[in-house]
């Protein structure tokens, strides 16, 4: 009774095993096959009692078993396979099948590099707001992980076009191409900004020679996308698969898609980047303080930093109008619109423009900045602006200065024997009120002697060792003290290096310098009208 | 020293001889005499080269080392510099563009806050005439400028040129920021060390101990694309401890400090005038500069290195030296917190002072 229910259980066990969903194969002690459930058997059925498993199904036992492929299915399951041993010396072998496991970590892994793949691809291309590198890049990005080479073809009104050519292996080239670019499906229509034209719409033995890099071999297959801009096309990317590489798949392209919208927005801004800076560097030209011509007799140095690090012109300028003819008088300009940056730096522009139209008239100061003052205070603009004038005029040694200063830090004449003087010409601010008085001080400067016209950014400059007090006038005088004899162009340099240092990197106003020097000559005896103190030739 | 007895570099002359002119010609402050000596060399044979390196270099270096022996002073330096800057451009135009099909792009920059101008200037031009296109963007360029320009123009390198150590942390931050724009940057310049140790330190691309070096190395392969965008601290980890960021916000008030504590310790101080305390400042602002500086690459010797010469400076002007180690001691009072400045300032003090090791 008892045997017999066993026997039943033991029957009953065996219909429920041999019909468990999951398959489970028994093997003796010598691996060979003794019993194997329904599932199994479905799944292999070249595994019938008797053979010795290892030698029917290839791979086994080895954790997991993967491309099985069960009797009419059109797919691969895989199985992670759980031996049991038995005190006889079977196994039997549990299989639990993780197929969708397997395939999610496969698409998991594909999407994380090409997650990777795309965020070095946006570093990279965000770097670099340079047209040609930006494109550059792109094309090592693209053959580093899409295709054996890679076209990125940049729109243009008239060819030849500019390319930039990469092959896996090699490095970008700069190429121009004159050849019809609707030669190749779906170019045209890309750089219009089209949707792109699918891969196997693209017959690869039609490309046309030129498409095709020396050396590269035949073609497989070929993709053109478009590279979308900021609104408008920044170009197209052509992508090329060696013959014997797989085609691309429709997954790729959409892939090879989203790498080109990135490429695209990168080139895009830099080519936005580039036709702004050329803008900026038109309308900054004339803004920046001029390159110092060359005057008869005197020797000019000039030195400018603007306020804002991001901005390079500000409020303190400068100009230069060299002598209109023998016997005549050169202008040296300084000046400083109040406030800072582009603001200041436009009114600076109109300033200087206005002086240039004044310039006949420069043999009277006082009339130049009257005139000056009238134009300002009729102008929309509240701003007003202080300036110093230096009319150079060259004497056989040495040179003559007719100076005046319109609400401006007086100019500092360094003798030769190191004597700073203050010149005494003070004048009113420009721009505020309706008449400006001012007054004019000739200077004669001998052999090696400066004057210097500065803005008071230098002598306002915060810091220094404690941190918090002024350069100050007395520090650039005893400076200047020890500048006697020295060439235009060190007083400036070093002037400039001063006030710069005493900043230490925190916020300063603009800076403006001008050295007006009498060069030393070869003429020993002749120290000059009023020069003072004993003059040493070298 | 009139235009007639200007000195003619016969082709006889040596480099040395022609240098020895130079120096004499510019010294005196006479531009007119050293232009003529410069083209006198390329006239009589001498390559563009020789001339802008071991002429015109030779005599800048003579003032670097005239002005450590008090034998010119800063202004005389400035001046004679002038002089030689002119010189260069007078050379340059003498030997006109190369006539070679043109090699890659380089940007030579100076770091922000470097006054030191001419060994860049000297490297543009050798860059010229050995055909690269070169864009010289002179002194102190402030990182975004450059950047700005390497976006602009797009060049296969930059060069950075730096010779005043505690401008190391804005050089670091300029090669990053070339680095995150996609162009590699070799180092070179006494700041990056004798052995290119901070340039490495750094993640420069390349380094190279002087002209002609940079200039082989440009003309070789290229570096590569640089690593891409990263921050100073991944370079230099030890930056988390927040000692670099300290001293520099605070070194105003450690300056006031170091004199407060001098004016107690050292009896001369108390009674030093105007000026002295003036200079007294001064030095005191640059060892804490150097101390920043030392901590921010983390090496002590950076710092021991920056009091050597202050030391022999110091003795070269006949000023006593006495009140270097008590500034450190109370530095190193100010700074109890922070092991890395300390460890530097008793490095340092040990070096100054060598019986107190025995």
């Amino acid at each position: 009774m008892a045997d017999l229910k066993r026997a039943d259980l033991s029957a009953d066990v065996v219909s429920r095993w041999s019909s468990a969903p999951c398959p489970v194969l028994v093997t003796d002690a010598d691996g060979v096959v003794v019993a194997l459930n329904a599932a199994a058997e479905r799944l292999f059925p070249q595994a019938a009692p008797g053979v010795v498993l290892a030698e029917a199904i290839t791979g086994w036992p080895d954790g997991v078993i993967e491309g099985v492929r069960g009797a009419d299915e059109s797919w691969d399951r895989s199985y992670e396979v759980h031996p049991v041993t038995h005190d006889d010396g079977t196994t039997t072998w549990w299989l639990t099948e993780n197929t969708d496991a397997r395939l999610a970590e496969t698409a998991l892994r594909t999407e994380r590099r090409r997650a990777q793949f795309l965020a070095e691809a946006s570093t990279a291309l965000l770097g670099s707001l340079n047209l040609q590198r930006c494109m550059q890049v792109a094309g090592k990005l693209a053959v580093q992980h899409l295709a054996d080479a890679a076209l990125l073809i940049t729109p243009a009104p008239q060819r030849p076009v500019p390319a930039v050519l990469c092959v896996r292996g090699r490095e970008p080239e700069q190429i121009e191409l004159a050849a019809e670019l609707s030669e190749v499906p779906g170019l045209a229509e890309a750089l219009q900004g089209f949707p792109p034209v699918p891969s196997r719409w693209i017959d690869p033995a039609a490309a046309p020679a030129w498409l095709i890099p020396p050396g590269f071999g035949d073609v497989g297959s070929i993709v053109v996308t478009p590279l979308p801009g900021h609104g408008v096309p920044a170009g197209a990317l052509v992508l090329l698969r060696k013959a014997e590489r797989a085609a691309f798949t429709e997954d790729e392209e959409i892939f090879a898609r989203l790498f080109a919208a990135r490429s695209g927005v990168a080139m895009s801004a830099a080519r936005m980047f580039a036709q702004q800076s050329s803008i900026t560097e038109t309308l900054m030209r004339e803004l920046l303080p001029p390159a110092l011509p060359e005057v008869a007799g005197a020797e000019l140095a000039g030195r400018y930093r603007a306020a804002l690090e991001s901005e390079r012109v500000g409020g303190d300028f400068y100009d230069v109008y060299p002598a209109a003819g023998d016997g005549r008088e050169s202008l040296v300009v300084l000046g400083d619109v109040c406030g800072k940056g582009v603001e200041a730096a436009v009114l600076t522009g109109k300033v200087r423009n206005t002086l240039h139209a004044l310039l006949p008239l420069a043999a009277d100061h006082h009339r130049v900045l009257s005139m000056l003052n009238d134009a300002l205070l009729s102008s929309h603009h509240t701003r007003f602006v202080t300036l110093a004038l230096a009319s150079v005029s060259p004497l056989a040694a040495g040179l003559r200065l007719r100076l005046t200063c319109a609400g401006h830090l007086p100019p500092l004449i360094v003798r030769a024997d190191g004597v700073v003087e203050v010149v005494e010409t003070v004048g009113t601010v420009v721009g505020v009120l309706p008449e400006i008085d001012t007054t004019t001080v000739e200077v004669t400067l001998a052999p090696g002697e400066t004057c210097l016209l500065y803005t008071d950014g230098i002598t306002e400059a915060r810091g220094g060792p404690l941190g918090d007090q002024m350069f100050g006038e007395e520090r650039l005088h005893e400076a200047l003290a020890r500048c006697a004899d020295m060439p235009a162009e060190a007083i400036a340099e070093h002037v400039h290096m001063l006030a710069a240092e005493w900043a230490r990197g925190r916020d300063h106003d603009d800076i403006a310098v001008v050295v007006i020097a009498a060069p030393r000559g070869q003429h020993l005896s002749a120290v000059g009208g009023s020069g003072r103190g004993r003059y040493t030739a070298a | 020293m009139t235009a007639s007895s200007k000195p003619r570099a016969a082709p006889s002359l040596s480099v040395e001889d022609v240098a020895g002119q130079l120096w004499t010609a510019a010294a005196g402050g006479d531009e007119h005499a050293a232009g003529g000596i410069a083209l006198q060399a390329l006239e009589s044979g001498m390559d563009t080269e020789t001339v802008l390196l071991d002429v015109i270099g030779a005599v800048q270096r003579k003032v670097g080392e005239e002005w450590a022996a008090n034998r010119l002073t800063v202004t005389q330096e400035h001046a004679v510099t002038a002089i030689n800057d002119r010189v260069v451009a007078a050379v340059s135009l003498a030997s006109g563009p190369s006539s070679r099909a043109p090699l890659a792009r380089v940007t030579v920059a100076c770091v922000d806050g470097e006054w030191h101008a001419l060994p860049a200037r000297l490297l543009a031009e050798v860059l010229r005439s050995r055909g690269f296109r070169v864009d010289y963007l002179g002194a102190q360029v402030p990182a975004s400028h450059l950047i700005a320009d390497v976006h602009r123009t797009g060049p296969d390198a930059v060069a950075l040129s730096g010779s005043i150590p505690t401008r190391l942390p804005a050089a670091h931050a300029t090669i990053t920021a070339c680095q995150a724009a996609g162009v590699p940057v070799i180092a070179g310049g006494a700041a990056f060390g004798t052995d290119g140790r901070y340039a490495r330190l750094f993640g420069a691309d390349a380094w190279a101990p002087d002209a002609r070096a940079a200039a082989d190395l440009l003309a070789g392969k290229l570096p590569g694309a640089p690593r891409g965008a990263h921050q100073a601290v991944d370079d230099l980890p030890h930056l988390l401890d927040q000692e670099y960021t300290m001293i520099s916000r605070t070194s105003p008030q450690l300056v006031k400090a170091a004199l407060a504590g001098l004016r107690e310790r050292v009896p001369a101080v108390a009674c030093y005038s105007e000026l002295q305390l003036q200079h007294t400042v001064e030095d005191l602002a640059s060892i804490v500069d150097y101390l920043r500086t030392s901590v921010y690459v983390d090496d002590p010797e950076l710092f021991t290195g920056f009091l050597r010469w202050t030391a022999d400076i110091l003795a070269a002007r006949g000023v006593p030296a006495g009140y270097l180690k008590p500034a450190l001691d109370v530095l190193g009072e100010e700074l109890r917190d922070f092991p890395r400045a300390c460890a530097t300032l008793v490095r340092a003090a040990d070096d100054l002072d060598p019986e107190s090791r025995a």
